[in-house]
């Protein structure tokens, strides 16, 4: 197979994908109001949640599943990646899921290996360090 | 050596930009798309530098969490979150061929923006009347430099969102460029799901 029919298959695929994807109909008006009405009440109960309770456990995940379902909705509604081609799906994806594994090894990382033990010795419950160098 | 020409196939699909492309899909959006992967990258490094800092005591001055003032701050994330939703109305606008309400849902998108970015000063001047400046902890710095680049992408949103505007009024922007509102529109909905982020790691969820 020449490099010019490689191109030529390429292109046949992701214009399928282009017909069964872009040209997809887009929500109507009213579905997108209802869509930012169900945003605003997410947001309602996650301002509402540290004024009830402690966020903390099981409240703390709720908040961060709350937050993940505010993202996505957004993402695939109002971007419409839920109606693109898979290409700009697999882009920003690929850079999330990227930024989310590079920082979390580097936040664990600083944690557990950096110089300044402090959070280790709240986990503790030692006083911090260098609180003493205050007084 | 001889130079290879790739060809675009006849059938391949012609953009609003009135060009074929080899992926067949439109280059414009995808280089947006890659864009905006990156940009998770950057957001992600200063989101992680504010955790890291913001669990350790500060030296000097108050912390960034006692200064905090929810409601405020909570319904400039509400206005935010209701600019997406107009800013998708803008662009359903304008691909049906109705410039004039396309028009009226950008400029609110914009007048929606400003009040975000009105507010973002105001806490920041109210954080530095409490003796928050940039450089008083770690933790400001952090917090300043992480909120402040969302609200300078914000900024050039409404710029960009302006320009639109202008260009509709000039007559530049046809329904077949509509494409042209739909990547101000990614970029814009993007600054809004970094918000949803902020908000609820920084403001709502600390130690």
């Amino acid at each position: 197979m020449s490099l010019q029919d490689a191109a030529h298959a390429g292109a046949a695929a992701a214009h399928e994908e282009t017909v069964s994807g872009v040209g997809h109909e887009h929500p109507s008006d009213g579905k997108y109001v209802q869509i930012a009405i169900f945003l605003g009440v997410i947001t309602a109960m996650e301002v509402a949640i540290p004024y009830i309770t402690e966020v903390s456990g099981i409240w703390l995940a709720v908040m961060l599943v709350l937050m993940v379902i505010k993202f996505f909705v957004v993402v695939a509604w109002f971007m419409h990646l839920k109606f693109d081609s898979s290409l700009f799906r697999r882009l920003f994806v690929g850079g999330l899921v990227l930024a989310v594994l590079v920082y979390l090894a580097a936040l664990t990382s600083f944690q557990y290996f950096g110089d300044d033990t402090t959070s280790v010795d709240e986990r503790r419950g030692d006083p911090p360090a260098g609180a003493e160098a205050d007084h | 050596m001889s130079d290879t020409v790739i060809h675009a196939p006849a059938n391949a699909p012609e953009h609003s930009s009135g060009h074929h492309t080899s992926t067949g899909l439109s280059n414009e959006k995808l280089a947006m798309w890659g864009f905006l992967g990156s940009e998770c990258l950057l957001f992600g490094a200063l989101i992680s530098t504010f955790l890291l800092y913001r669990s350790k005591e500060p030296h000097q001055g108050p912390a960034v969490a006692d200064l905090y003032d929810i409601e405020f701050t909570s319904v400039s994330s509400f206005v935010l979150l209701m600019s997406s939703m107009t800013m998708v109305l803008a662009l359903a606008a304008i691909q049906r061929g109705e410039h004039r309400r396309a028009r009226t849902w950008l400029l609110t998108t914009a007048l929606l923006g400003s009040t975000f970015v009105a507010g973002q000063v105001y806490e920041f001047t109210a954080f530095y009347r409490e003796g928050l400046g940039f450089t008083t902890n770690i933790q400001s710095s952090a917090f300043y430099v992480l909120t402040g680049f969302h609200g300078v992408h914000v900024t050039i949103g409404i710029v960009m969102l302006v320009s639109l505007v202008v260009m509709s009024l000039r007559g530049k922007l046809p329904t077949e460029r509509s494409e042209t509102v739909e990547i101000v529109g990614l970029y814009w909905h993007f600054v809004d799901i970094v918000w949803i982020l902020i908000f609820t790691i920084v403001y709502l969820i600390h130690p």
